[in-house]
Parts: C-alpha cells; sequence; structure tokens
C-alpha cells in the first residue's frame, strides 16, 4: 500500500466504525421546531396539554440562548428523550458546547429532559437555592408520575440536582453575553428563578407567568400575586413565559393572571370569613374564571384547595 | 392501665404488624386493596360481625376523585344519638392501600353529643377507604368508599417546609355558631405541624426526613373528655378537626396535642351556652 492508500484506509476503517458505533447507539433524536425570537435566542413553544406518550412531556416553554464562547439551555422539557430532541435543535443551531442548563423551577415539564445534557463538558445545571431540596422531597413521586404518563418512553429520565446555585441574583457570562439570573421568595414554587438577556432585553419568566394555560399554585398564593407586583417593575422587550405565548404583550398576560390568582384568593378569603368548608370552597370559589382558561378542570379545584390550605392561617 | 398502653402504641404497632406481614402487597392484590383489609380486620377485629350497613348507621363522605391527594378532606357522620345507655365509642378510618392503613381512631362519649368527625387526609394510592363505628355495647357498622388519589403520603410536606417548620405548634380553636344549652356544638381545631410521614427524601443527606407527626389529639369540656384522636401521618400537614361536643353550662374547652417526637401543645377556649362561641 503507498501512504496515500494507507491513510484512505484507516480512514474507512474509523468511518466503518464510526457508523457502526452510531448504529448501535441510539436513534439520534429529531430536532424540536424551534423560533427564534430574539437574536440568538430560541424557544420551543409547548402544548397546551397533559404530558402523555405522543407529547414526551413538551407542555412548557424550553429554548436556549446562544452566546459566542458557549450556550445555556434554559428548561429541559418533561423527559429525557424530549431533552434529546432539545438538544439536537441546538446541535442544529451551532456548535459551540451547552456550558450551562439552567431550569427555572423543580416541575417536571421543565426539568426532566435535563439527563440529555449530563455528558456535555464541563455543563452546569443552574438552578434557585432552594431547587436541589425541593426536587429531592419529590423524586420519587414526580418519576412515578412520570412513567405512568409515557410508559417505558420515560427510560433515561432522572433528576439532576443543581450544581450551581442561585440564592438572590447571579450573572452567567456566555461569551459576548451575560444572563441575569434571579431568585424569587416563594410564588407559583418556592424556587422560581427568572434569566434576563440584557442583550435582547428578553425575560425567561419561567412558570411565573402563564398565558392561555390555567396556572398551578404550588408554593404561595399571596407570595405569587407579590412576586407578580415586581415582575410589572421590569422592562423587558418581551418575555418568554413558561406556558403560551405571552411575547411583547406580557403586561397585559400579568393582568390576566393576577385577575386570576385575585380571584381565587378573595373569593377563598371570604368563603373562609363566612367559615365555609374547605369541600364547600372548593365547590364555589372562582366560578367565574372558567372559561377564561385552558385544562381548568384539572387544575383550579386543586388551587383552591391549596389556597384554603394557606389562608386559613392567614391571622 | 390497658387504655394507657393502648394509647402509647396502638397505632404504630398496629401500621407495622400490618407492613410486617404484607411486604410489598399491595402492588400484587387487586386495585382497592382487599388484601390489607384481610390483616387489618384480622388484626384489629379478629372474630367480630361487621355489618356493613350501607350507609344507615355510619356515613362516610370522601370525594370520588381528590383534586389533591396530600389533602383530601372527609367527613364521617353517625346516626346513633350519644345516649348514655348506647353511643357510638370509635370510629376507626382506614385507608387500605396507604402506607399506614389505620391511619386514625377516633373516641367519643356521650359528651361528644354527635360522633361525628370530619379531617383532611394523605392518601398514597387509588383505595378504599373505610368508616368503622365500634359502639358502646360492642357492634361494628363500616361504610366504603373508594378514592381516586395518588401521592399523598410521598409529597413533601409544605409547599414551604421553612415555614411550616418556623409555626410548628400554633393552633387556632374556635367554636362554630350559637352555641345552645344542651344542643351539640361543633368544634374546630387546627394545629400547625408539618406532620412529615418520613417517605420524602433529604436533598443533603439523600435518607428520608424523619417521620414527625401529631400522634395524638384529647379534647375535653370541663374536663370531661369529648373526643381524643389517636392518628399519624395519614392527617394532612396542619391537622384540622372539626367535631362536636355537649355545653351543660359554661366551661373550658381544651385540647391538648403530643407529636412523634413528644412535644406537647395546648390550646383552651372558654365556652358560655347562649351566647355565640369565641
Amino acid at each position: 500500500m503507498t501512504r496515500e492508500s494507507e491513510f484512505r484506509f484507516a480512514w474507512r476503517l474509523a468511518a466503518a466504525i464510526f457508523i457502526a458505533v452510531a448504529v448501535e447507539a441510539p436513534a439520534v433524536a429529531a430536532p424540536l421546531t424551534v423560533r427564534e425570537v430574539a437574536p440568538g435566542v430560541f424557544v420551543h413553544f409547548g402544548a397546551h396539554e397533559e404530558t402523555t406518550r405522543d407529547n414526551l412531556g413538551s407542555i412548557a416553554n424550553i429554548g436556549f440562548v446562544v452566546g459566542e464562547k458557549c450556550v445555556a439551555v434554559v428548561d429541559t422539557g418533561g423527559s429525557a428523550a424530549l431533552g434529546a430532541q432539545l438538544r439536537e435543535s441546538v446541535r442544529a443551531v451551532t456548535r459551540l458546547p451547552v456550558c450551562f442548563v439552567i431550569n427555572t423551577h423543580m416541575h417536571p415539564d421543565h426539568v426532566f429532559g435535563n439527563a440529555a445534557f449530563s455528558d456535555e463538558p464541563g455543563v452546569a445545571f443552574v438552578g434557585h437555592a432552594k431547587l436541589g431540596a425541593a426536587l429531592a422531597a419529590r423524586e420519587r413521586g414526580y418519576l412515578d408520575r412520570l412513567h405512568q404518563e409515557i410508559g417505558d418512553a420515560a427510560a433515561g429520565t432522572r433528576v439532576i440536582a443543581p450544581t450551581l446555585t442561585v440564592a438572590s441574583t447571579r450573572d452567567l457570562d456566555l461569551g459576548g453575553r451575560v444572563l441575569n439570573l434571579r431568585a424569587w421568595p416563594t410564588a407559583h414554587t418556592d424556587n422560581d428563578l427568572t434569566v434576563l438577556d440584557a442583550q435582547t432585553g428578553t425575560l425567561w419568566s419561567g412558570d411565573l407567568l402563564f398565558v392561555e394555560r390555567i396556572p398551578s399554585i404550588d408554593g404561595s398564593l399571596i407570595g405569587w400575586l407579590k412576586v407578580l407586583g415586581e415582575l410589572r417593575q421590569l422592562e423587558p422587550k418581551r418575555v418568554v413565559s413558561g406556558h403560551g405565548d405571552a411575547g411583547a404583550g406580557w403586561r397585559a398576560a400579568i393582568d390576566r393572571l393576577e385577575e386570576y390568582l385575585a380571584v381565587v384568593r378573595n373569593e377563598t378569603r371570604s368563603a373562609i370569613k363566612a367559615r365555609r368548608t374547605m369541600q364547600a370552597a372548593v365547590a364555589e370559589v372562582g366560578a367565574t374564571q372558567r372559561g377564561k382558561w385552558l385544562l381548568f378542570d384539572d387544575y383550579h379545584k386543586r388551587n383552591v384547595t391549596a389556597a384554603y390550605a394557606e389562608l386559613e392561617w392567614e391571622d | 392501665m390497658n387504655h394507657l398502653i393502648f394509647s402509647r402504641s396502638g397505632l404504630a404497632s398496629i401500621a407495622v404488624a400490618i407492613a410486617l406481614a404484607v411486604p410489598g402487597a399491595p402492588h400484587a392484590q387487586d386495585q382497592a386493596g382487599a388484601g390489607n383489609w384481610d390483616m387489618i380486620r384480622q388484626s384489629m377485629f379478629a372474630g367480630r360481625t361487621i355489618e356493613e350497613d350501607g350507609a344507615k348507621l355510619v356515613e362516610l363522605e370522601t370525594p370520588v376523585r381528590a383534586e389533591d391527594a396530600a389533602v383530601v378532606p372527609i367527613a364521617i357522620r353517625t346516626r346513633m344519638p350519644q345516649d348514655p345507655a348506647q353511643y357510638v365509642k370509635k370510629v376507626y378510618l382506614v385507608i387500605d392501600r396507604n402506607p399506614s392503613p389505620v391511619g386514625a381512631i377516633f373516641t367519643f362519649t356521650p359528651e361528644s353529643g354527635r360522633a361525628d368527625i370530619e379531617t383532611r387526609v394523605r392518601i398514597e394510592e387509588y383505595t378504599n377507604v373505610r368508616a368503622i363505628a365500634e359502639t358502646s355495647d360492642g357492634r361494628l357498622f363500616m361504610t366504603t368508599n373508594y378514592v381516586k388519589a395518588s401521592g399523598g403520603c410521598s409529597a413533601p410536606a409544605g409547599k414551604d417546609l421553612a415555614e411550616s417548620m418556623a409555626r410548628m405548634g400554633r393552633m387556632k380553636f374556635r367554636v362554630e355558631g350559637e352555641v345552645k344549652q344542651g344542643e351539640p356544638a361543633l368544634a374546630q381545631l387546627m394545629i400547625s405541624h408539618p406532620n412529615l410521614s418520613g417517605m420524602a427524601m433529604d436533598q443533603m443527606t439523600r435518607l428520608f426526613t424523619p417521620a414527625h407527626f401529631v400522634r395524638k389529639i384529647e379534647v375535653t369540656y370541663g374536663g370531661k373528655p369529648v373526643m381524643s384522636a389517636e392518628v399519624d401521618f395519614t392527617i394532612s400537614e396542619n391537622p384540622n378537626v372539626r367535631f362536636y361536643f355537649l355545653p351543660r353550662g359554661p366551661g373550658e374547652l381544651k385540647a391538648e396535642v403530643v407529636d412523634s417526637n413528644q412535644l406537647k401543645f395546648e390550646s383552651s377556649i372558654q365556652v358560655k351556652p347562649g351566647t355565640a362561641g369565641s
């Protein structure tokens, strides 16, 4: 063999091995559809559905921000399989490494894709200082439920605790682009974190903002209303909400969410004051809100239950 | 003395006996957990007849599907006057497929006025829920409802555990509506307590957060027992009980609570029949 043919042979051998390995490995996931809502900011909008085998937990908004040095993923979707698809979406846009996987809070539809990014060299998983404890306490229940919902498509999904935590604020440098992270007091959950891409004025609100899909109260109703008041003071050009598309119309979206939460607060308070039981309050509170939100029947009564349990201790 | 021994170890020993007897059994059995019920029946009511009376004497109100499995409101109502000659002495709450199926044993007296109870419970899996009333002459009546709920026991206590721990032991105690001499009056006792089930993981240690729950509630009126409850983490975080007492003249309604770490909490209110309760 000439040197050149030796080289060709070696190259072919390497290619054959590579193909064999690739065939052995799980099929490469198809990339998710993403929309570039601002330069370098990509979002996959989740469906207003419950998690099913068909949607693999693609029910929340997830995406990524591309810097000059590396990429930050913001929320990863409701299963490792979906996370793998998101990773392909990143790959379709850039060859830069993923240096940060940020979780806006503990809920499965936002964190269960994390495992798909665990082998990115040097990647940090970033969350609120209370995220780790919240996930640990719920891990078993969350995983059991996912297996019930999507069966063996849940394979590979696991909880990954944050390796970098935020107690108040923290900046992440993606190279020529800085993300400002802010940890909030108990609101939607006790571990809500927002991500501001200062360069484009894009705020990832996580589930502090719901659009169209009914919010779920899993932290503090009163705390959430307070935090919404503070979010109003910010001046982003657009908001990537946890569910639905807030976009530039985010202030109106806050109004609608605030109306729902205030109605639940006010009517639940009245029910407690009138010495109605929890069962009675759950049957009565918030009837005017039906029709204004998708999946109302799946979450509303649970929200009133949570509101009652919180507000009965108010005074 | 017998009573004392029972009250110290009653619920826990029953739960342990059942857990040992049927390791991992729930999954192998039918959806409602009838196998567990056979074990409980054997250990608590061996050889006794239980009338499944179709809600004639004991009525159980539960949601068909729980909105939140960690906070499932239930009501048990009995239909026998608390006459000293014959009255409802105990009400057992059994949740077949829960990790601790015998969730509560309530004790009543003629001074209860009515042997009714309302509370909120945790439910771990789709299950039968049973209310079993025992009369003072030893007869047993049972009503069973099926409830769809899951994950209530393994869910962490508190949407905000730090706040929950800080508030532990605070109580709110009140009488509902107007209290009339010689007529059963409704009282509500709220106890701020995380009621930790011991089934939720701690992030730092990767061990389960130790169980820590209210295990006994004793209420007296004018020094006489009106309702006592032996309970465990089956009862939801911040235990809430609604029950009756029979006011015969002014007196103090007093609640004493002991938790599994031997912490004691007390609360009382002065009641004057004929006036609204405080």
